[in-house]
């Protein structure tokens, strides 16, 4: 009952990111001369440094984070079910090899290791779009950079709930008795097993799309994520952060990034510690 | 217990040497050169400048340079911050981060333990779902909203607090706070979870059935085993806690090691970042050995073994 309430007012949150800025009569990045005005019937959230309607721009931005948040989350998704599938089938050194390297990956500070692979590989994947048919793909490398970068830290995780799960399964008598009917490993794992860890998997995206939107903003906030002319939450209360100042402080800027940002996070959080609570 | 920590140690040193090795390349495949941030250099002081750090040669090259050198205890010289080396501006900054950081894990400990504990013991009541519920929200409200949002209120509203600086201890109050929130609701939710496991196992029931009342229950019972994963947890958290300091110390101006990991990492100071990505994974490294011996010293049943 609660978790339909989550889930309409999460779907509230995409709608609107989706058709709003449809339906604005402002442009995301339209300027105006009515700078950090506060806000007002013409601009529901006010502006911002630039005179821009804070509202469009927020809409905007949720439709990158939630973007960036479902790619990510993706991402993370095929490679830690395929990592912990093969890990946990496979077993014996294989398995304990495998699992040695996501320890080790553990050990990296993943928010660091995001924003050296970001930083460092922008220019280049940048160079080398423009060599391919995907040219028109290049002015946002570093966008496409941040989905694979952030997937990539995610998806340790899932590769051991994943592997956990598989060893117990791969014991019981029908995986035992499709492999004595001839079936092979391949179809075995993804017939057989697949569809047993499903569950968890689905929960496991309900945790892991607040975790890459939370990492996104973190580095959009930074400065190392989205960058201009495009906008995330997090570059919004970035923009918002830098308003600071001890004399006349536009609120409307820093509290309504935040409000999004939150309250999607919130959302999801709830939905998936309900499914959690279902699950078991 | 001496053989346990000898080989943990050991076992860490590679895990250490694969970081150092994967950030040094990062570093050195990225493009732009450390020394020609503001303007070209010609070509001949450009060679010079990296022949006195060791920079010439190819990337394992200049990586076994570096090494044999960190072997020794010296992390090399900025390359950003001329004349100063990596182990200065760690000495002079990592102090600052430390104690913002264990400030900020004291409180997520000091509040989250307690909150877990009470959410767990009125589980099946409104004020449960209540408390269980506050634990989601301080976990999903990230020290980027708290930061901003407490200054705005905090310090320009109420002025309670300064809104920047280090060096007196209300300047610590607002970014240890905005730092340590998030993870208290991260450790009321693990201690919750592991008491709502204890509380339903035998010998709480026998416990209870001897007449034990249930605040002795839960805290000379239950919250010993109930509190392991929370410290298996520890290892990451602390080095949360260290990564998140970076933003806390952008947005409140502390001078602290953070800072010039950012700065490090857009200069392409490689022997900087490395050091910094070092001294992260040893005290991440560090935390988990810590955790590690808390675990078995709780729970009779874990001998440590490598």
């Amino acid at each position: 009952m609660k978790i339909r309430i989550f889930l309409i007012a999460f779907i509230l949150i995409v709608g609107a990111a989706v058709i709003g800025p449809w339906l604005s009569p402002y442009g995301v990045s339209e300027v105006s001369s009515m700078r950090l005005a506060s806000p007002s019937l013409t601009h529901w959230l006010g502006t911002d440094l630039h005179g821009r309607d804070l509202l469009t721009r927020l809409l905007y931005g949720g439709r990158i984070s939630l973007l960036v948040g479902l790619v990510g989350a993706s991402v993370s998704l095929l490679v830690g079910v395929a990592y912990g599938l093969t890990a946990g089938y496979l077993g014996g050194r294989i398995d304990n090899a495998m699992m040695r390297l996501v320890d080790t990956l553990y050990a990296l500070p993943r928010i660091v290791l995001v924003i050296v692979l970001i930083s460092l590989f922008d220019l280049k994947l940048k160079g080398f779009l423009d060599t391919t048919p995907f040219a028109f793909l290049a002015p946002h490398a570093r966008l496409l950079l941040l989905f694979v970068a952030l997937g990539l830290v995610e998806w340790l995780t899932l590769a051991r709930i994943v592997r956990a799960q598989v060893l117990s399964i791969k014991e019981r008598p029908f995986v035992l008795s499709s492999r004595l009917i001839g079936q092979t490993t391949p179809t075995i794992l993804i017939r057989q097993i697949l569809p047993q860890v499903f569950p968890i998997v689905l929960t496991y995206l309900t945790l892991a799309l607040p975790a890459v939107i939370l990492e996104e903003s973190f580095l959009s906030f930074l400065g190392l994520g989205v960058q201009a002319p495009l906008a995330s939450w997090g570059t919004l209360l970035a923009d918002g952060a830098s308003l600071l100042n001890p004399i006349h402080t536009p609120w409307w800027c820093i509290v309504f990034p935040s409000f999004a940002l939150a309250s999607s996070l919130l959302l999801l959080n709830f939905i998936g510690d309900q499914l959690k609570k279902d699950g078991r | 217990m001496i053989t346990f920590i000898i080989r943990r140690l050991l076992s860490s040193i590679p895990v250490g040497v694969a970081v150092v090795v994967i950030c040094f390349t990062l570093v050195r495949l990225a493009p732009g050169s450390p020394f020609s941030s503001e303007r070209a250099l010609d070509p001949v002081t450009k060679q010079m400048l990296e022949a006195k750090y060791r920079l010439t040669g190819s990337i394992p090259t200049q990586l076994f340079c570096y090494l044999s050198q960190v072997a020794k205890g010296d992390l090399g010289e900025s390359l950003k911050y001329r004349g100063r080396s990596v182990v200065e501006i760690i000495g002079q900054s990592l102090p600052r981060s430390i104690l913002l950081g264990s400030i900020s894990f004291l409180i997520s400990l000091g509040l989250g333990i307690p909150l877990g504990a009470w959410a767990a013991a009125r589980n099946r009541d409104q004020v449960g779902s209540i408390l269980n519920g506050l634990a989601i929200l301080s976990l999903s409200v990230p020290t980027f909203i708290l930061a901003p949002t407490t200054v705005l209120l905090f310090s320009f509203y109420f002025h309670l607090f300064p809104p920047a600086g280090w060096g007196e201890p209300s300047q610590l109050v607002l970014p240890a706070f905005a730092l340590a929130l998030p993870f208290v609701g991260v450790c009321a939710r693990l201690v919750r979870s592991g008491l709502l496991e204890t509380l339903g196992s035998d010998f709480i029931r026998t416990g209870r059935s001897k007449g034990l009342s249930e605040p002795k229950l839960v805290l000379l019972h239950a919250l010993r085993p109930a509190i392991l994963p929370l410290i298996s947890y520890a290892g990451p958290l602390a080095a949360g806690i260290l990564t998140g300091s970076l933003l806390i110390e952008e947005t409140f101006a502390i001078p602290g090691v953070g800072q010039f990991f950012v700065s490090g990492v857009i200069n392409r100071d490689v022997f900087l970042v490395s050091g910094v990505v070092l001294v992260y994974c040893a005290f991440l490294l560090f935390f988990n050995l810590v955790a590690d011996w808390l675990t078995a010293l709780l729970d009779p049943r874990i001998r440590l073994h490598s």
